[in-house]
């Protein structure tokens, strides 16, 4: 089952360079991979927790080296998160003039390689399947991206190219700490020791250290984000969708399962950086976010920013934090795909998307107006939706951190997290105000409604989000035995 | 589970059932969802009137909304005194106003998305009034905020209304911020949010008092925000912007009251903290005389109104603060009548007089508009204090609780209703007396049934609920012990004499000068200017927010950005170099890295 999940989009991305007809064959693979994704997930037993539809192929024995997949509530969550963005991201995709197949490929590379790296449970696919993915994302913005693309694709290649590389630093070194006898890449087997504390304190620091910037790179967390932001406004819109709602998420994905979990006493040594980087996160880029004026970078901004609230969960280390993070994690993907999905539209008429050259777009567009609404108010963390309960449930755990960590600069980086819920408001309701607000100008009074054509992806997320908002109870206590399993007592 | 178990259930769930399915299906059918939305208040209303009437405390049972070890957050209901009276008073207005609306929104295009938003805010306000938790109450009151946003915001071609939507949506939140993190506060010294938890295990937050005070003026204020005091008061005003009937529910009667609400709630936890009262009490009386000493000056009619709703807001906030939660309530109680009643009066003449509001550009309407007349002139002497109205025993009762405590207080509580009463009877005497001074003002007259029949409601109401044996059935018993209490206390003979001197020189003060005016004969900028808040706030925002976020900004792209990550890639490749082998040259370089990657694993595992 996982195995499909993996390889369906693999094999539709090698049939369609082979020949096969590229948006049929592509639309195709994408309802497979979320259907099969969707019964994952309902398949999973929350009762039994742990690791289920294990299934593992050995690939060099002599190095104990197996293709191994399997899934927990994480995992599962994660995975449905793909399936759920790359049916939306992929149905939302207009007429490709260049290169059609290849684009296509790409997403599909994407997907895999995400769906990959969040069914893996041996560190070395893990690491494998998100390179896979991350070479298809700089492809597409440096062939079909708008503006500046050359300078994105460069920057973003450049800048994820080192943090994959510092993040495999880390990995060795991490592979390095375990007794010389016990070394395996089985991430099962890694926790056992993990936990029976094989892993001597003392060496957990470098490797984390390793692994937080790393990872850090990937997840842009603060200085290191710059990259994100000129590459979301150049990629092409399912790109950013992809890449900003999923794939981004590997790094985190690679925090809670990897550094966090294994190297517990490490974490807790950085625990000050990193609360000192995620307040940059919040705070500093929050403000950055403000004084944009145009709506892609605004949303790439506003992304980054919201990295912060996760890192937040993660740096807390205890069940809710990491509970109500993970639930943001597939909270902000959704959200942020909306987003993008909805500039997309807004594209057509302004490829600039300068927010002044808009105005008053609710008139002409009122299910645009609506629908943008809806998913701007979701990441701007309002009730009825997964970001609000994912959000609250983070500020409650990171008020209350593990044992072992300076509750004090927690209680500042809340209060930090807590006044960055009122910037995000600030520029987002600027944002909508100048697009859908006032009275439009003669010209976009005329424009079509563009939501109507292409509204089942985005309903497609924003009823994710609301189902996931009244009911996230549901989703936290599948995600937190993966937490309570792993976390120190 | 016993029948009326369910009561409030359905209550919660009529208008969200009403909201969803207007806004999401129902956006191109105005009748449907005028109907529904109705519908939805009318079902709301009923189950409030047998729930009031039903047992005093119901156990009903809560959903689990999270679950996670040390964190639990139900959606659970609480029907005790203070919800009933609430519900009432939501509900009760909630469908007044849903069928004033009927007329006064007829003509709008959009009549379907405001009946959505409508039943969203009903949805939102009566979550708040039956959490029986913080975090239940938290969410509700984000969704009060939404929906104000949206509503205030109907409009949305007109700027002003996009801008005092913005600005009441972030004012809140500046007030919310704070609340958030004194329930973070009393959450982690407690462990629970519940509120029948965090009574039972008082003593543990109690047992460090700065640490109560602290907790406890974080959450007091969010209802700075919600109830609109100062400093955080500039968005009422504003909030004028929506349409009137918005207005008088959201704005007058029922959101704005949250805060107060809220307040009664928690009162055991405010009880243990003196200093806490202390702020309330003067945050609360500070904003009852700044926003009477504006409302003098002010010239719309809407803005007279909602300086108004902001002085009396903070009588109850102040009586609050006074340890005084049952004069809070039962002020809460008769001014939602005639507030709600005066702002439908103010719509009714601005729709007479197509969208109209400057009190100077009316005159003679009394004459012309006998229904409106009479209703308004109830709610006007309700407001002001006359004697034996409503609004004279509520406010009796919160000067009272003043006058107790703090003399001075006291006396400017007293000024506060001497203000009143004359800027009251300058709005009353410029509109409704004299001769009309505009074209449009000499032909009006009243409106349809549906709009006169919810003002002599709410007429009866503003004259009549303020009698002790209505007050009592509606408090319940406990509230109203504490207004008895305080009607028990000394110089209460006093206090009402003076209420009557200050209604007195009020008005007659108010009768003098504006008799016969047909342009203001008084000019104080300061008051006219609001104090020059608005200004120092936009100076603040620009100082502040909107620098450092052009500093970020600027830093991001030229610092980290330009000189740190290009110079880095710069000095590695050479920009030149990289210029032309664009394309081909990321590529090589990441596979470059990866390729060393792969190499260094395999050299790893091959030989170490």
């Amino acid at each position: 089952m996982l195995s499909l999940i993996i390889f369906i989009p693999l094999l539709a991305a090698l049939g369609i360079l082979l020949g096969a007809p590229a948006r049929k064959t592509a639309l195709g693979a994408a309802a497979a991979e979320f259907l099969l994704t969707l019964f994952t997930f309902l398949s999973y037993d929350k009762a039994k927790a742990g690791f289920q539809f294990l299934s593992s192929t050995p690939i060099a024995p002599e190095w104990n080296l197996n293709y191994l997949v399997g899934v927990d509530g994480l995992s599962v969550l994660m995975l449905l998160l793909t399936g759920i963005v790359t049916l939306a991201a992929i149905w939302v995709t207009p007429k490709i003039e260049k290169r059609e197949p290849l684009y296509y490929a790409c997403l599909l590379f994407i997907t895999a390689g995400a769906a990959g790296a969040f069914a893996s449970v041996d560190l070395f696919f893990l690491y494998a399947f998100h390179e896979l993915a991350l070479i298809p994302t700089f492809l597409l913005i440096g062939i079909w991206g708008s503006g500046e693309r050359h300078t994105a694709a460069w920057k973003i290649t450049i800048y994820l190219g080192l943090g994959s590389f510092i993040l495999l630093i880390g990995l060795l070194d991490l592979y390095l700490a375990v007794p010389e006898a016990l070394r395996t890449f089985n991430l099962i087997d890694l926790q056992k020791l993990a936990t029976s504390g094989a892993i001597p304190a003392a060496a957990q620091t470098r490797p984390y250290i390793f692994l937080l910037i790393g990872f850090g790179i990937l997840i842009s967390l603060f200085p290191f984000h710059t990259w994100a932001p000129a590459a979301y406004a150049s990629a092409p819109t399912p790109a950013a969708m992809l890449h900003a709602g999923v794939l981004k998420k590997f790094g985190l994905y690679g925090l809670m399962r990897v550094a966090l979990p294994l190297l517990p006493e490490g974490a807790k040594h950085w625990a000050n950086l990193l609360l000192i980087l995620l307040v940059g996160n919040i705070i500093y880029v929050g403000f950055a976010t403000i004084a944009q004026k145009k709506l892609d970078l605004l949303l790439g901004y506003s992304s980054v920013m919201h990295m912060g609230y996760i890192f937040l969960g993660v740096a807390a280390m205890n069940t809710i934090g990491l509970s109500g993070a993970a639930l943001l994690m597939f909270a902000h993907g959704l959200s942020i795909a909306a987003l993008f999905a909805m500039a997309g539209m807004l594209r057509e008429n302004r490829p600039q998307l300068a927010l002044d050259s808009f105005g008053g777009l609710a008139k002409p567009m009122p299910a645009l107006a609506f629908a943008f609404g809806l998913a701007a108010f979701a990441s701007i963390g309002l009730p009825g939706f997964a970001n609000f309960a994912s959000e609250m449930t983070v500020f409650f755990g990171a008020y209350k951190p593990a044992a072992g960590l300076d509750a004090s600069h927690f209680h500042l980086a809340v209060i930090f997290a807590l006044w960055g819920v009122v910037i995000s408001a600030v520029y987002m309701l600027r944002a909508y105000r100048a697009i859908f607000m006032g009275e439009p100008s003669k010209e976009a009074a005329a424009w079509p409604d563009p939501f109507k054509a292409l509204r089942w992806p985005v309903v497609l997320l924003l009823a994710v989000l609301l189902i996931a908002g009244f009911a996230p109870g549901k989703f936290l206590s599948l995600v937190q035995p993966t937490f309570d399993a792993v976390l120190p007592k | 589970m016993e029948s009326h178990a369910y009561f409030p259930w359905f209550i919660l769930l009529a208008p969200l059932v009403s909201a969803g399915l207007i806004q999401l299906f129902l956006r191109d059918s105005r009748e449907l969802s005028v109907r529904i939305s109705v519908g939805a208040v009318g079902v709301s209303l009923l189950f409030s009137v047998l729930a009031f009437f039903g047992p005093d405390t119901v156990k009903a049972n809560e959903i689990p909304w999270i679950e996670l070890p040390g964190f639990r957050v139900p959606i659970g209901v609480t029907v005790d005194a203070l919800s009933k009276i609430m519900l009432l008073v939501v509900t009760g207005v909630g469908a007044l106003v849903h069928v004033y609306s009927l007329v006064y929104m007829k003509d709008d295009k959009s009549q379907a998305r405001f009946f959505g938003n409508l039943s969203l805010f009903m949805f939102s306000m009566l979550g708040i009034v039956l959490a029986n938790n913080f975090a239940m109450m938290f969410i509700f009151w984000e969704l009060v905020g939404v929906s104000s946003y949206l509503l205030i915001g109907h409009w949305h071609t007109r700027d002003t209304a996009a801008a005092a939507a913005n600005k009441a949506f972030l004012t809140n939140r500046i007030g919310d911020f704070g609340f958030m993190l004194g329930i973070l506060m009393v959450w982690s010294s407690v462990g629970s949010v519940v509120f029948s938890d965090i009574e039972q295990k008082l003593a543990l937050i109690t047992a460090d008092p700065t640490y109560l005070t602290i907790a406890v003026l974080l959450i007091f204020c969010g209802a700075v925000g919600k109830s609109a005091q100062v400093p955080l008061h500039v968005w009422l005003p504003d909030a004028m912007e929506g349409p009137t009937p918005v207005s008088a529910l959201i704005h007058a009667a029922t959101m704005v009251a949250a805060g107060v609400f809220m307040l009664a709630r928690v009162s055991f936890l405010i009880a243990p903290s003196p200093d806490a009262q202390a702020v309330i009490m003067w945050v609360g009386i500070i904003t009852a005389v700044l926003a009477a000493l504006m409302a003098t000056q002010q010239d719309d009619i809407k803005r007279i109104l909602a300086y108004s709703t902001l002085s009396q807001l903070g009588y109850m906030i102040m009586a609050i603060g006074l340890a005084a939660p049952g004069p809070a309530m039962f002020h809460l109680f008769t001014h939602a009548f005639f507030k709600a009643l005066l702002f439908l009066g103010a719509g009714a003449i601005i729709h007479a007089l197509h969208h109209e509001q400057d009190i100077w550009k009316m005159g003679g309407l009394g004459a012309k508009m006998k229904w409106t007349f009479r209703s308004f002139a109830a709610g006007y002497l309700a407001l002001i204090g006359a004697p034996l109205l409503s609004g004279f025993f509520s406010k009796d009762a919160i000067l009272a609780a003043a006058w107790q405590k703090d003399g001075f207080v006291f006396l400017l509580a007293l000024l506060t209703a001497l203000l009143t009463a004359f800027y009251m009877t300058r709005l009353f005497v410029v509109v409704f007396l004299g001769q009309p001074r505009s074209y449009a003002a000499k032909y009006v007259h009243d409106g349809p049934p549906a709009m006169t029949v919810p003002l002599i409601i709410l007429a009866v109401l503003s004259v009549f609920a303020g009698y002790g044996f209505i007050g009592e059935i509606a408090l319940g018993a406990q509230l109203w012990e504490n207004v008895h209490h305080i009607h028990q206390g000394e110089g209460v003979g006093a206090v009402m004499a003076l209420a009557i001197g200050a209604f007195v020189i009020g008005t007659a003060g108010g009768w003098v000068l504006y008799k016969g005016q047909s342009k203001d004969p008084i000019l104080i900028p300061l008051f006219k200017n609001k104090f020059y808040l608005d200004e120092l706030y936009a100076a603040l925002i620009a100082g502040t927010q909107d620098l450092l976020a052009t500093m970020s900004a600027w830093f991001d792209k030229w610092i980290l950005d330009g000189l740190f990550v290009r110079g880095l890639s710069g000095a590695t490749w050479g920009s030149g170099f990289v210029l032309r082998f664009l394309q081909i040259g990321n590529l090589q370089a990441y596979a470059f890295l990866f390729g060393l990657g792969v190499v260094g694993l395999i050299y790893f595992l091959v030989f170490a």
